[in-house]
C-alpha cells in the first residue's frame, strides 16, 4: 500500500481574532469533505494524541444543526465539545461553532476546501471572540517544556503594542 | 492549566495597556509610578490593570506599603503557550491520520468502480 504524502500544516494569522490552518490533500475534495462530515468516517482521524478514541460522533449536517463530539481515553478520562452549524455548502465551506463548555471562549470555525488537479487544499479558520484569546493562542516563540527567556517575551510583547 | 485558568489569562492579556505593562515587566521590576509613566495614567488606573494581572496570576508584588516592585511571572504565559503549542501538534497529528484515511477512501473507491 502507497504511504500518503505528508505535507506541512501552515499556521496564519488572517486578522486579530483569528487563526487559520492550511493543509493539502492528496485527494478529491469530495472524498475530503466526507471523512470531515460523516459520523462514519470521522473517528478514524480526528483523534488527537495517541490513545484517545472517538466513543461519540453526533452530525446533524444543516444549518442550525447541532454536532456533539467526545474523546476518551483508556483510563476513562472524557472530553467533550460541541456547536451547531451555520453554513453548510458541499463540498466547500463548513461553518459552525465550537464550544468546550464552562468559561472556554466559544469559537467560530470556517472549514473551506478548494480542489486542484485531485488535491485538495483545506483551510480551517478558527475565529475567537476576542484578541486577547488569540493573541494567547498564538504566543509564538514559546515552546512548550522550554522555559521562556525574558527578552524573548518582551520582544513579543512590544510587538504587540 | 484548566480552561478556566486558561480563561483568566486570556481575559488579562486582552488589553493593551495590560500587554505594555508586562512588556515593561518583562524587561525588570518596576514600582506603580516606573510603569505609569509611559501610559500617562493615573496611578490608580495603572494599579487597576495591576490587580487584573495579578489575579492572574501574571504578575506578583512586592509587600512593603510604601515601594511594591511589580515583577512578571512567566509560568502562566508558558502554560498558555504550552496548550496552543499542544494544539497545534493534535492538529498536525489528526491531519497525518486524515492522509491515510484519504488513502483507504481512494483505494476503496477504485475497488468499487467509483466514477467521477
Amino acid at each position: 500500500m502507497a504511504t500518503a504524502s505528508k505535507t506541512p500544516t501552515t499556521f496564519t494569522t488572517p486578522s486579530d481574532v483569528e487563526i487559520a490552518m492550511t493543509r493539502v490533500f492528496d485527494a478529491p475534495r469530495r472524498l475530503v469533505w466526507d471523512a470531515w462530515t460523516n459520523p462514519e468516517h470521522l473517528p478514524r482521524w480526528m483523534l488527537g494524541p495517541e490513545g484517545w478514541t472517538m466513543p461519540v460522533c453526533e452530525i446533524d449536517l444543516r444549518p442550525g444543526g447541532t454536532w456533539h463530539f467526545v474523546w476518551r481515553r483508556a483510563d476513562g478520562t472524557e472530553m467533550s465539545m460541541a456547536g451547531t452549524y451555520v453554513e453548510v455548502v458541499p463540498p466547500e465551506r463548513l461553518v459552525s461553532t465550537e464550544s468546550w463548555g464552562g468559561d472556554w471562549p466559544e469559537t467560530i470555525n470556517t472549514l473551506t476546501l478548494t480542489e486542484e488537479d485531485g488535491r485538495t487544499t483545506v483551510t480551517q479558520t478558527v475565529r475567537y471572540p476576542s484578541v486577547a484569546a488569540r493573541d494567547a493562542a498564538t504566543a509564538t516563540g514559546m515552546k512548550e517544556g522550554v522555559s521562556v527567556s525574558f527578552d524573548r517575551l518582551a520582544d513579543y510583547l512590544e510587538k504587540k503594542r | 492549566m484548566t480552561p478556566d485558568a486558561l480563561s483568566t489569562t486570556f481575559a488579562a492579556l486582552a488589553d493593551p495597556t495590560r500587554r505594555a505593562i508586562l512588556a515593561r515587566l518583562a524587561k525588570g521590576p518596576a514600582t506603580v509610578t516606573e510603569l505609569s509613566e509611559p501610559f500617562e495614567m493615573s496611578g490608580p488606573a495603572v494599579s487597576k490593570h495591576l490587580k487584573v494581572l495579578e489575579n492572574a496570576g501574571l504578575i506578583a508584588r512586592g509587600r512593603e506599603a510604601q515601594w511594591r516592585p511589580c515583577t512578571l511571572q512567566v509560568k502562566p504565559l508558558e502554560e498558555v503557550a504550552a496548550w496552543t503549542e499542544k494544539y497545534r501538534r493534535l492538529w498536525e497529528k489528526n491531519f497525518e491520520r486524515l492522509d491515510d484515511y484519504l488513502e483507504q477512501l481512494k483505494q476503496k473507491e477504485r475497488n468499487h468502480g467509483h466514477r467521477k
